[in-house]
């Protein structure tokens, strides 16, 4: 199969721009902006929306990373070795994946809604706010729109078998383009759609992600620190 | 044992008039700006009272503090691993509202008002949406007991009082309380920062949040019990009172304390044994709090805790200053100052002399109120229930406050006696379990106050401290919004300040 310049574009240079974009800016942004680099919390100003909105969509796209990790980054090898069929695996995949992006996309509808709606929220919003905010929603929404079509169709496009061989070349450095060509047109959307995403994300308050306080957890309650920030413990 | 040196304030209660002078300077100070514009790092409450933000007291609604769980101290919210299942939502948040909406004023249309046959008025917008607002809640909104009538009923301070205290006109008492950060020896705010971000300075104790690591997790804000860490709504990140570190690093008290026109507060060091802290707050018996809380300050005039001190790196001019300090004098010596809400069990180091009240009534003109034999019986008649006092600054033990009215009562008797060069009772001394020199000396903190015994602050060891340049922004909060561009932009000036210390420090 011959390549178009428009393929390679696609899926081997977007990717790598994307991937260098998302590492080089993180480093710059941890090293210059560590003022900026925060969660960005609004539930000062509103709390009652948020309630629902950030917890439903915060642990669900945490179910939705797991999932997209089972479906993309494991090989359909393994699963065949220790006993998962394909049938079982589409069970899977439909419910807990479905699942995971119901719960997902009523977060975030609930959020989008509260930040569209509510006067204290949409004039504290930046501008970065609603690109992300939008980018989320579609990546999402077309996300779970494969979803719905897999379960539909009974798994008729197997991902396990292009999608997920052609990010595990991208991320060993052996990319295949060809991989992605003819797929259906919404799961290339998804995959395009979040490349603009994880190439904003750097710049975003999507950074908070890996911030997530682990180390309180062994951490002592008091901390204390000398004059001297040398002598930080 | 593990000696540390710690900032304390006195508030004598007696001498607040309520004039909100602390609150305005500080305000002045530090949080003029937008997003900090409802913030009161210091201020003033009129008692009883909800106060600010609204039900702060209310722990069993905010969740704040310690508590003893199973014996142990923990967090009263709930430990690390509850928190982190509650990051992407805090239950225990105050609102916004709580504290109050902030608002200016279209004066605009003052100015380019056409003539009319009435005034124009400036109506109040919201900071928050901009819109026009009918004002339902504001800062000092309980001033001097507005609507106490029914928000006095919520104060959790009442508690035990419904009976006695009706909130008629005629049987209506109030004081002051002004509140800044307390500084805590055991801080639940800096425990609850999943990050790390909030911290308790080793020399001083002071406790900042530092804003750079500060990823608005919110937590330090309801882990605070006296709801004294504040959200900034435009930089979303957690800012509180810094007992405006640097005048104190310079030997000058904070704004509030300075200008303080009824000369009520005092600042000095006390040193503590910062291995027993965890010990201290977690005795089972809150009424207990208190003396365990005594039990960790030493005395700095012990040759062995002098010899301790120097060894954990404490000065000479720190230890001298701990020896002159007045809230050494006021709180462990005189036992004359007592801790906020003792029972939240964070070791609070705001200190406050409560305050003696008139009479109720039926007694008054009747007694020499400052003859003391007279005087002892109706302490607990007076306008301010000593139950109250009690629920605010000793965890509900009448007792303790009982003691601290009668050393007041009975300094009064023995100045006066002394003034008149007439005779007093010297067993009144012994009930007091001081002698006339440190009567006295209470005499002269309280009454006259001069400016060197009020304030006993040594100076920050500049020897001590790094780069503090790069200290920058981590001790408190050092910025306007967008003012990284404020120190040069270029990175010319850091370079160069770095090249400078680096060839006198480094």
């Amino acid at each position: 199969m011959t390549l178009t310049l428009l393929d390679q574009f696609l899926w081997i240079v977007i990717p790598y721009m994307t991937l260098t974009i998302f590492v080089v800016g993180h480093i710059y942004r941890y090293q210059k902006d560590q003022f900026g680099w925060s969660a960005g919390s609004s539930q000062f100003l509103e709390s009652r929306q948020l309630k629902w909105g950030s917890n439903l969509f915060h642990f669900g796209i945490i179910l939705v990373f797991f999932g997209h990790v089972a479906g993309l980054l494991v090989p359909e090898g393994v699963y065949s070795t220790i006993g998962i069929t394909k049938g079982l695996y589409h069970l899977g995949a439909v419910w807990i994946g479905g699942g995971a992006g119901i719960i997902t996309l009523g977060g975030i509808i609930i959020l989008a809604k509260r930040r569209g709606g509510n006067k204290r929220i949409r004039r504290g919003s930046s501008a970065s706010d609603i690109v992300v905010l939008t980018a989320l929603i579609f990546v999402i929404v077309s996300g779970f729109t494969n979803t719905i079509g897999y379960a539909v169709t009974g798994g008729d496009f197997d991902y396990r078998t292009t999608i997920g061989p052609w990010l595990r070349g991208i991320l060993t450095f052996r990319p295949d383009a060809a991989l992605m060509v003819g797929i259906p047109r919404g799961f290339q959307i998804h995959v395009i759609a979040s490349f603009f995403l994880f190439a904003y994300w750097p710049f975003s308050r999507l950074v908070h992600v890996w911030s997530l306080p682990l180390e309180y957890l062994k951490r002592r309650y008091i901390v204390y620190r000398k004059l001297n920030s040398e002598n930080v413990k | 044992m593990k000696i540390k040196a710690q900032f304390g304030m006195v508030m004598s209660l007696d001498k607040c008039i309520g004039c909100h002078t602390c609150s305005v300077t500080c305000n002045n100070t530090w949080t003029n700006r937008p997003g900090a514009e409802y913030m009161w790092w210091n201020n003033v409450e009129t008692k009883p009272g909800i106060g600010y933000p609204k039900g702060w007291e209310n722990q069993e609604k905010n969740n704040g503090g310690w508590t003893l769980k199973n014996g142990r101290l923990e967090l009263k919210a709930g430990g690390r691993a509850k928190k982190l299942a509650q990051i992407f939502y805090n239950p225990d948040l105050n609102m916004i509202d709580d504290f109050y909406e902030p608002w200016t004023y279209d004066y605009e249309t003052l100015i380019h008002s056409p003539e009319k046959k009435h005034q124009p008025v400036a109506r109040p917008k919201s900071q928050l949406t901009g819109e026009y607002m009918e004002l339902q809640w504001g800062p000092n909104w309980e001033d001097d007991l507005a609507g106490v009538h029914q928000t006095g009923k919520l104060d959790p301070n009442m508690r035990g009082l419904e009976e006695q205290v009706k909130l008629e006109y005629e049987e209506a008492f109030m004081m002051y309380l002004p509140r800044i950060c307390e500084h805590c020896i055991n801080p639940s705010c800096l425990s609850s920062c999943p990050s790390g971000a909030m911290y308790k300075r080793d020399e001083d104790g002071i406790v900042l949040v530092d804003q750079d690591a500060c990823r608005s997790w919110r937590f330090c804000m309801s882990g605070c019990p006296y709801k004294k860490v504040y959200f900034n709504w435009q930089t979303k990140k957690a800012e509180k009172c810094t007992f405006c570190f640097p005048r104190i690093e310079n030997g000058d008290p904070t704004i509030c304390s300075e200008t303080c026109v009824g000369r009520i507060r005092y600042i000095g060091i006390v040193l503590y044994d910062a291995d027993r802290v965890e010990a201290a707050a977690s005795v089972t018996n809150e009424q207990e709090l208190y003396e365990a809380q005594l039990s960790l300050f030493l005395d700095p005039f012990d040759p062995e805790i002098i010899e301790q001190a120097k060894k954990d790196g404490i000065a000479e001019d720190w230890i001298e200053a701990a020896q002159q300090s007045p809230v050494y004098k006021m709180a462990v010596k005189q036992k004359i100052a007592l801790p906020l809400h003792p029972e939240y069990r964070t070791l609070p180091m705001v200190w406050y002399v409560p305050p003696l009240s008139p009479i109720m009534n039926a007694l008054e003109g009747q007694v020499d109120a400052l003859d003391p034999k007279m005087m002892f019986p109706t302490i607990e008649q007076m306008r301010i229930p000593v139950q109250y006092l009690a629920n605010l600054l000793s965890a509900g033990d009448e007792e303790v406050i009982k003691v601290v009215l009668k050393k007041m009562v009975i300094m009064r008797h023995v100045m006066r006696a002394k003034q008149l060069q007439k005779e007093y009772d010297s067993s009144l001394l012994h009930m007091t379990e001081l002698s006339e020199e440190e009567i006295v000396d209470m005499y002269r903190l309280l009454a006259i106050g001069k400016y060197e015994d009020r304030y006993v602050i040594p100076k920050a060891h500049r020897e001590q401290a790094g780069n503090m340049y790069f200290g920058q922004g981590i001790a408190g909060y050092d910025f306007m919004q967008n003012c990284h561009e404020c120190m040069g932009g270029s990175g010319a000036l850091e370079e160069e300040f770095e090249a400078r210390w680096r060839k006198n420090y480094g």
